[in-house]
């Protein structure tokens, strides 16, 4: 087996490695098939170990000695358990169906070569960050996907835009990871060992003061990875990078790794109930505060950012009440139709000539009936209606509060879960119903090649079927490692209610945004002069008081330091050193004069100062020494 | 007593026919006197009881080293006085003053200080050449003979400078060039045969 | 009056400025020369009379070899000082300026 783990593990980092040498050449087919296959290479490869796992098998390795100093070990460990086969199936999924979909979406991109190398690189760090089985390597894996993050973001480095975009998913990743690193090094500091298992066996002999600050500042570095609030502003502006790259990266497999690190951390969390707690109230206040955000804004990907958003609030949710299983399988769900939705609205962006707002679109669904179908599929997906993976996911999710008797948390989802169905379906209604208004910008829309829409129909039946199918199979698998918990509400007429009242309320919500935006489009100026609308609409002006309150003395300061500090303290000591040698050098330069009668000279001074310096060391030795004895 | 009287005595004349050579102007002046402060140098070794060592001071310095300067003085203008344009003379004084001054500081404080032990212990039974001899052939050995090739080499070197012809560098020198003078060269012995 | 090893040492240390201030002092390359072996006489004087009041061959074995290099020293000296001399007709330090940089 463990070929097998190795090969799902390294075949994305060779196919990253090959693809690099081509990174400065000329676009070639050949790096993105190659790249592809690789990546189903490691496909199938986790399918194996899937089957393994399910017969309730785990594989660990130890490749090799990685630290080893004084008590510390560390070696390069990977472990395949049922938690991260899990996660390896997602990540490889949702891969392989974005390299090939890029392959398309690419394919008139000049950095075509270069774009595969990152992807794949990202999916190699991806993989080891899921696989390691210490935290340390998990935070190598962690590292990687931020620098290739910020590698995809930017990867149009000629935009400010996207450079901006990049920089800052990059600091405020920097920010949490620093919590993370902390986090780490109390663990070690206090158990002497970074492995799981030896952590988690001993977590519990801990003072009940060390392991609260350990689950905050490790949930700190899940809440930047996973752009909670307040670290949230770096997911929307990453969407500056290639739709492929939001499809993985910050949609389906980088941005729930925050949620991946607490699922997989869950004995710590579960000897901590507050800061569980904790993290359930912030994954519902951002479920809200990012569905709220995405009612009205007027960018086609940024909504779809914000509903991964107020999505991954729900799977924090979930984490923080103790259903780890839930959340990790909502992850799964939510990997799927979310990748789907994105690549769907990549389709629309090549259309559309890069154009984002849907309100210069509408009508598209003569010309791009596929697309169509597909990102429909994902919306109701996304919304939960029966019997599509988001309801099975996304429902457990309400029914876990509701019996867990938060009934404050409760409420907020549901209202959350009706703003995701409108939102879902404004967008859909504004991108292919109502009129053809971007016939007005002379766009004539087409449909994307054959061969993308027929990588993204794995992912479409995925969507559809992986609730209905995947769930008591996966049920029984990952509760093997994780808390086996069901969450049943026993009364049934509460759970019927329930069920089918939040399955109305959701079908309303879809119905209410059809009517309004499947039509003609009505601009009401004095909703949107509103105090809400333009709160909502600046993103809460979160953006701008981070620019105010950080950002701006920040540059001050900067501005201060190479003022003052760099040119007058820093630069003036080394120009000085420089001169003072360059001085010396001009003065005495006419000791070499060539002249050998005055080098002898000069000799002869040279055997003076020695002769000096000998008596003067071996006068004071000697009067060290006889006072010593 | 007599040797303290032929110590000092000695010391001045070294000192003075050392001065001399340092001093004067004239080539000549300085060679003799630089020979006759070498003879004295000689003295104070047998003061000091290595009389192999004044015997060779004598022969070599005196014999070979004495012979040679004058030999290539012969090659100088030597009649002439020698004139040097000379900057800053007190400065070098002092200099070399303050020089001596430390190298005694330093040569006497390890012999004050410290207790050596005598590594080749002298031998009164035997005589001073004998003793000389046992020591150089044993433990000297191989310094004895790299001194040897070292000799060697400066008589070869020596041969070689001053040898004709070594102004001119065969190294610096084109093929052409060589090759005319192997011609002239051959030429003036077939005119000499021929004579 | 009894002769100590400071007596000889101090007219080695006297005889070793002597020569020092013939180096700095002389331009004339033959009169350097001639300096040079002073040095090296002035430490053969302490040499031999450390070995006396010290009981050990060493110091006559160092001065020994010391004036084995000076004969070669003058061997190849006066040849290089020849050679110079007939390329360039002088022996005056101050003109020997290859080495100016």
């Amino acid at each position: 087996m463990e070929i097998y783990l190795y090969t799902a593990l390294f075949s994305p980092l060779v196919g990253s490695l090959i693809t690099a040498l081509f990174g400065a050449s000329r676009k070639t087919y050949f790096t993105g098939i190659l790249a592809s296959g690789l990546l189903f290479a490691s496909f199938v490869s986790s399918l194996i170990l899937l089957t393994y796992v399910m017969a309730g098998h785990t594989v660990h390795v130890e490749m090799m000695t990685w630290i080893a100093t004084g008590d510390l070990y560390i070696p390069f460990g990977f472990v395949v358990d049922q938690v991260s086969v899990t996660m390896m199936m997602v990540v490889t999924t949702v891969s392989t169906v974005v390299h090939i979909y890029s392959i398309g979406y690419m394919s008139h991109d000049k950095g075509f070569n270069r774009f595969f190398s990152y992807l794949s690189a990202f999916v190699f760090s991806m993989m080891v960050l899921v696989m390691s089985d210490n935290f340390l390597g998990l935070f190598i894996g962690w590292e990687g996907v931020g620098l290739c993050s910020w590698l995809l973001i930017g990867f149009w480095y000629h935009k400010e835009s996207a450079t901006w975009a990049a920089n800052e998913a990059f600091i405020m990743n920097r920010i949490a990871d620093l919590a993370m690193l902390i986090g780490i090094f109390m663990i070690y500091w206090n158990l002497g060992s970074l492995q799981y298992d030896v952590v988690f066996a001993h977590i519990s002999s801990l003072p009940m003061p060390i392991i609260t600050w350990i689950g905050i500042f490790l949930f700190i570095g899940a809440m930047g990875k996973s752009a909670q609030f307040p670290l949230h502003t770096w997911l929307a502006d990453a969407m500056e990078g290639p739709t492929p790259v939001s499809a993985l990266i910050h949609a389906a497999t980088m941005v729930t790794a925050g949620v991946y690190l607490v699922v997989r951390a869950n004995p710590i969390y579960s000897e901590i109930p507050d800061v569980g707690n904790a993290i359930a109230s912030l994954g519902a206040f951002v479920a809200m505060f990012a569905a709220t955000m995405a009612l009205v804004n007027r960018d086609m990907k940024r909504i779809i950012a914000y509903s991964t958003l107020s999505q991954l609030g729900y799977m924090f949710v979930a984490a923080g009440l103790g259903a780890y299983w839930v959340a990790l399988f909502h992850l799964m769900a939510h990997a799927f139709f979310k990748a789907l939705l994105f690549l769907g609205a990549g389709n629309v962006m090549h259309a559309m000539h890069d154009e984002l707002d849907p309100f210069k679109m509408g009508g598209l669904k003569t010309s791009m009936k596929w697309t169509w179908i597909l990102m429909t599929l994902a919306s109701v997906a996304l919304a939960g209606i029966y019997p599509l993976a988001g309801f099975f996911s996304k429902d457990l999710i309400l029914e876990v509060a509701f019996v867990e008797q938060h009934y404050i948390l409760y409420t907020v989802l549901l209202l959350t879960a009706g703003m995701t169905a409108f939102y879902s379906f404004r967008l859909v209604a504004l991108i292919f119903h109502g009129d053809k208004r971007h016939l007005e910008h002379g766009i004539h829309p087409h449909e994307a090649y054959t061969f993308m829409l027929y990588a993204m129909a794995p992912l479409a039946i995925l969507a559809v079927i992986a609730g209905m199918v995947f769930k008591t199979p996966y049920y029984q698998m990952v509760t093997q490692l994780l808390p086996a918990v069901q969450y049943h509400i026993h009364n049934h007429t509460t759970f019927w209610i329930m069920t089918i009242g939040t399955q109305l309320f959701v079908i309303l919500a879809i119905a209410y945004a059809y009517k309004k935006y499947a039509k003609a489009v009505k601009v009401d100026k004095k909703v949107e002069s509103g105090f809400f609308y333009q709160l909502l609409y600046n993103q809460y002006y979160i953006p701008k008081i981070y620019d105010e309150v950080f950002s701006k003395p920040y540059l001050q300061l900067s501005k201060l330091a190479w003022k003052q500090i760099d040119l007058r303290i820093v630069d003036a000591t080394v120009d000085g050193i420089a001169n003072i040698i360059y001085q010396t050098g001009e003065k005495t330069h006419t000791m070499q004069d060539g002249n050998l009668s005055s080098m002898l000279r000069w000799m002869v001074i040279g055997v003076v100062v020695l002769l000096v310096l000998a008596v003067a060391f071996t006068a004071g030795y000697n009067a060290v020494n006889l006072r010593a004895m | 007593m007599f040797e303290a009287v032929a110590f000092y005595l000695f010391a001045a004349l070294t000192i003075v026919m050392f001065t001399i050579t340092v001093m004067t102007s004239q080539a000549l002046y300085a060679l003799t006197a630089m020979a006759a402060g070498m003879i004295f140098i000689s003295a104070f070794f047998f003061i000091l009881g290595a009389d192999f060592l004044g015997a060779i001071q004598i022969i070599v310095y005196t014999g070979a080293v004495m012979a040679l300067y004058a030999f290539g003085m012969m090659f100088f203008d030597t009649t002439r006085n020698v004139i040097e344009k000379r900057n800053n003379p007190r400065f070098v004084v002092i200099l070399g003053g303050l020089a001596a001054v430390l190298v005694v500081l330093i040569v006497l404080a390890p012999i004050v200080t410290t207790d050596l032990n005598a590594h080749y212990p002298i031998d009164t039974s035997v005589g001073n050449s004998q003793a000389i001899g046992m020591v150089l052939f044993t433990k000297y050995l191989v310094p004895f003979e790299v001194a040897a090739v070292m000799l060697l080499v400066a008589m070869i070197a020596g041969i070689v400078l001053a040898g004709k012809k070594m102004d001119k560098s065969l190294t610096l020198m084109a093929d052409e060039e060589i090759a005319l003078m192997h011609a002239l060269s051959h030429d003036t012995t077939e005119e000499k045969g021929g004579h | 009056m009894e002769l100590t090893l400071n007596h000889y040492l101090v007219l080695s240390a006297v005889l070793f400025a002597i020569g020092l201030i013939g180096v700095m002092r002389r331009k004339n390359l033959l009169m350097l020369f001639f300096a040079t072996e002073i040095l090296l006489n002035a430490v053969n004087v302490g040499m031999a009379a450390i070995s006396h009041y010290r009981g050990d061959y060493t110091g006559q074995m160092f001065a020994f070899f010391i004036i084995a290099i000076a004969a070669s020293e003058v061997a190849v000296g006066l040849g290089l000082l020849i050679v110079w001399y007939k390329r360039t007709g002088k022996i005056d330090l101050d003109q020997m300026t290859s080495m100016r940089g």
